[in-house]
């Protein structure tokens, strides 16, 4: 009898020995999988078709109005061309993703030319007014609108603090195949997801002669954006809302 | 013997007096659940049915033979690259609706812009090309999607936002 129980347990001890050896090397395997996946995302810059936008990704423009010459609109027309913002002579109600604002002090009448658009904030006020969902944000920052759930109601644009917005009046026709435009919907700057997706800068940031818009990811210590962003000053528009701009600027 | 005898009839008489009992028994149930069903007789009842199969199947009839006639069935223009579909023809035939409304959240709320079930490989695919070798929009009605749609009479809304034709600039410009 004791001998039968002397067996089992040593049977037993066996096993236990077993399954921690197996564990562990099992763990080492991960270990190395995951090393060489961590590996390869960090050398492969590009973001495979199959893989979702990731929230540890924050795209953002940092935008140095000092570089802005004055009359020159090449990232407005840059827009225009890439999505087709056609006007129809009726400047109220355009589409317009992007606009030039001049900034005039009072005092010394100094101006300041800057490109305005979505600012894509982190805590995005059109977002938390839209009724239907249409509005959101995506995981990488990028705050868009789906226009197969937009209704038109327009609240967005209302609650938008820079009119970044525009509503869509008019039958639109020769839409880019990928840049989707209907009548009745809202819409706006879209930080050119769709470059961006393919692992290429936005239609502005790339017309940009004096290369005043940097674009790239925020999240990313070592990208250019982050790094300028850490030694250069730089605002947020309207910094006193507090909304966390994907959209900087300096000289202002 | 006649004693056996007078016992085999008895119990034939008894089973044929319980077979008729227990038909009866069937013949009301049924006469019975008939009535319940409809009030009306049953010989009416049976009239009406027969007629209206026999309108069905001389309208079934009619309209096939104007189907040889010439009714417009969809023309399905061919894949230019001339293989077989993304999918088996059959599940796309009833499924595309369900991939494309897939691949249209997938790609405006993720990113993912795997181009196998969008709605561009559709009309990239299965381009119909008109005067001057210029692909047809889907005002056109020989265009990709509107040779079934119109014969199924199912408005689609995609085209009110979205391009119907292959192409669109191609614009260069690496991320630094």
């Amino acid at each position: 009898m004791s001998n039968e129980q002397d067996n089992t347990q040593n049977k037993q001890r066996i096993d236990r020995y077993r399954r921690k050896l197996l564990g562990g090397s099992a763990a080492l395997a991960g270990a190395a999988a995951l090393g060489s996946g961590v590996f390869f995302t960090s050398i492969a810059r590009a973001k495979p078709d199959a893989e979702p936008a990731s929230s540890e990704v924050r795209w953002g423009f940092l935008i140095d109005t000092n570089k802005c010459a004055d009359n020159c609109d090449k990232c407005v027309t840059a827009c225009n061309d890439e999505f087709n913002l056609t006007g129809f002579g009726r400047p109220e109600t355009d589409a317009q993703w992007i606009r030039t604002v001049t900034l005039r002090d009072k005092k010394t009448g100094h101006t300041t030319r800057l490109p305005l658009m979505c600012q894509h904030c982190a805590y995005p006020p059109c977002v938390d007014v839209c009724p239907t969902g249409a509005s959101f944000k995506r995981p990488d920052g990028i705050v868009l609108v789906d226009k197969h759930i937009c209704i038109g109601c327009r609240y967005c644009m209302m609650a938008c603090p820079y009119k970044a917005r525009s509503f869509v009046h008019e039958t639109i026709e020769n839409q880019k195949e990928y840049g989707p435009r209907g009548k009745g919907t809202v819409e706006s700057c879209t930080l050119c997801a769709h470059r961006v997706d393919k692992d290429r800068i936005p239609a502005c940031a790339e017309a940009c002669p004096e290369k005043a818009i940097l674009f790239g990811n925020m999240n990313d210590a070592g990208s250019e954006i982050a790094q300028r962003m850490a030694s250069e000053a730089s605002t947020e528009i309207r910094g006193d809302l507090r909304l966390n701009l994907g959209v900087r600027y300096q000289g202002i | 013997m006649s004693r056996h005898r007078s016992a085999c009839f008895l119990a034939a008489c008894n089973t044929i007096k319980r077979s008729v009992i227990n038909a009866k028994d069937t013949e009301m149930q049924s006469t019975q659940s008939l009535y319940c069903f409809s009030l009306r007789p049953l010989r009416l009842r049976e009239l009406c049915v027969r007629c209206s199969v026999i309108t069905g199947a001389l309208v079934l009839m009619f309209f096939s033979f104007t189907a040889a006639a010439g009714v417009p069935v969809p023309d399905i223009p061919d894949a230019i690259k001339g293989e077989q579909c993304v999918e088996e023809t059959g599940f796309m035939r009833r499924n595309h609706m369900k991939l494309l409304s897939h691949q249209r959240d997938d790609t405006v709320h993720l990113g993912i812009r795997t181009q196998k079930h969008s709605l561009k490989n559709c009309f990239t695919c299965h381009v119909v090309t008109g005067a001057n070798n210029q692909p047809v929009t889907v005002k056109d009605p020989r265009h990709f999607c509107r040779e079934c749609h119109d014969y199924a009479a199912v408005q689609i809304d995609c085209f009110q936002c979205h391009t119907s034709v292959p192409g669109g600039r191609k614009t260069t410009g690496a991320r630094p």
